[in-house]
């Protein structure tokens, strides 16, 4: 029992580290999107529709086996600078979960944005305030505020998506708990242990987003 | 699209019958999901506080711990588990539980903690007069449970409970890990021996997309019929 646990514990920084990167470039991706989606242009809005569907509509798994398995496939990639990125089962980890958790933020914050009363942009407005200004000083803070309970379910989601890493051979708390399992053939020990410490960071996490909640959310 | 005809040379109807596979995983484990909720939903409902507690760890622990985890568990731990109780009575032998039944209780033991959260919050939300009138007019708590709480809370949960089942139907595709051949075994297999898993994994995601998308389109009927006189 407490042999396995050193393992478990590296294996839980690989973990995080797949976590706090993926969810970093998915907030980059999942604005983007958002912000492609509240656009008026009916190809752009489709487009980003698109994506977000995709994503959405098809398991993790099928993703990272695309990412991992399908783009080492195509020639021209293989033969070009971006090989160095695609021949890493860590960094196609980090794209497939990247491009998932920008789906549903995208989503996340879109609703957001819509749900901001008509009002304060017409007051806004009517205030002579520009329309850049009132993007960032009114529309966005309003989003992220509103969006702060679902953006810590979707943490939530990734953490216990980054499991599927251990698929592709990444070692991260998932992947030591299954050799742990094939060394001493105590599936108990090992997958009860490695879930405790997933309920833990599962546990942190929601208490921060919690804390967040408080301090900026809206009261209701 | 010759990979994909079928017969010996194409991969179509292993493909469908994988497909079909995935249909009836999803289904079973939905199934099994509303076993737990029933369950659960009474236990995370009462005022007493063993109960509670109880309901509360199986929704927390579930929905805290990675799908995979739970699939790992129940397939090493319960061929384990069934080989320990074998040898009591005399048997050694090795004994392999079968894949679509493990599969199918782990995925259904994960969508039953998200459906026993739909379905609290479905009597939640419920009018509280509705409980009272019905207790003043001397109606029988098992009556007013059937009559008059189980069909609202069905209509209030429908929408909830696509979710679940999307959340269900995109889960079993963890399944392929244990071996059991649905659509993701399936590519994986095709992908392996024809060398070609971008071709089979893109199948993978459309079909995935399909499914997705008629079930949204079933259940949003569905919605429209309940919703009547609403």
């Amino acid at each position: 029992m407490i042999s396995i646990f050193p393992n478990l514990i590296s294996g839980a920084a690989i973990t995080l580290q797949l976590l706090v990167t993926s969810m970093f470039f998915g907030l980059i991706i999942g604005f983007f999107f958002a912000i492609l989606r509240i656009n008026k242009n009916s190809i752009i809005n489709k487009f980003a529709y698109g994506y977000s569907y995709f994503f959405r509509g098809t398991p993790l798994l099928v993703q990272l086996y695309l990412i991992y398995y399908g783009l080492a496939n195509i020639e021209l990639l293989r033969n070009s600078f971006f090989w160095v990125i695609i021949k890493e089962p860590y960094w196609c980890a980090i794209i497939a979960f990247s491009l998932n958790t920008g789906a549903y933020t995208s989503e996340i914050l879109r609703s957001a944005f819509q749900t901001i009363k008509k009002g304060y942009i017409e007051a806004a407005k009517s205030l002579g305030v520009t329309k850049k200004i009132t993007f960032y000083r009114i529309q966005l803070p309003i989003a992220i505020k509103q969006s702060l309970p679902a953006y810590g379910n979707e943490i939530i989601l990734m953490l216990k998506g980054t499991s599927l890493a251990s698929v592709i051979t990444i070692m991260d708390l998932m992947g030591e708990a299954r050799k742990v399992n094939v060394l001493t053939f105590k599936p108990f020990e090992a997958f009860i242990t490695a879930g405790i410490i997933y309920l833990f960071i599962t546990f942190i996490i929601h208490n921060i987003i919690k804390y967040f909640e408080k301090k900026y959310g809206f009261q209701t | 699209m010759e990979l994909l005809s079928f017969g010996d040379n194409g991969w179509g109807d292993e493909l469908f019958f994988a497909t079909l596979m995935t249909i009836a995983v999803s289904i079973t484990a939905m199934a099994i999901g509303f076993l737990f909720a029933l369950i659960f939903t009474p236990l995370k409902l009462s005022k007493n506080k063993t109960l509670n507690f109880i309901g509360n760890c199986y929704t927390t622990i579930i929905r805290g711990v990675p799908e995979l985890l739970v699939i790992y568990l129940l397939f090493f731990g319960g061929t384990g588990a069934a080989m320990y109780v074998a040898s009591i009575f005399g048997y050694d032998g090795y004994i392999e539980i079968n894949s679509f039944i493990t599969g199918a209780l782990a995925i259904g033991i994960i969508s039953g903690a998200y459906s026993t959260e739909v379905f609290r919050g479905a009597i939640l939300s419920i009018d509280k007069g509705q409980f009272e009138a019905s207790k003043v007019l001397g109606i029988k708590k098992s009556i007013q449970f059937y009559k008059i709480i189980l069909p609202q809370m069905l209509r209030l949960s429908i929408p909830n409970l696509s979710n679940v089942w999307q959340i269900t139907l995109k889960d079993t595709s963890l399944i392929s890990v244990t071996g059991l051949v649905e659509i993701m075994r399936q590519s994986y297999i095709a992908a392996g021996s024809t060398r070609d898993p971008l071709f089979f994994y893109s199948v993978a995601a459309v079909i995935y997309l399909m499914l997705t998308f008629l079930s949204m389109k079933l259940i949003n009927k569905l919605e429209v019929k309940y919703s009547k006189g609403y």
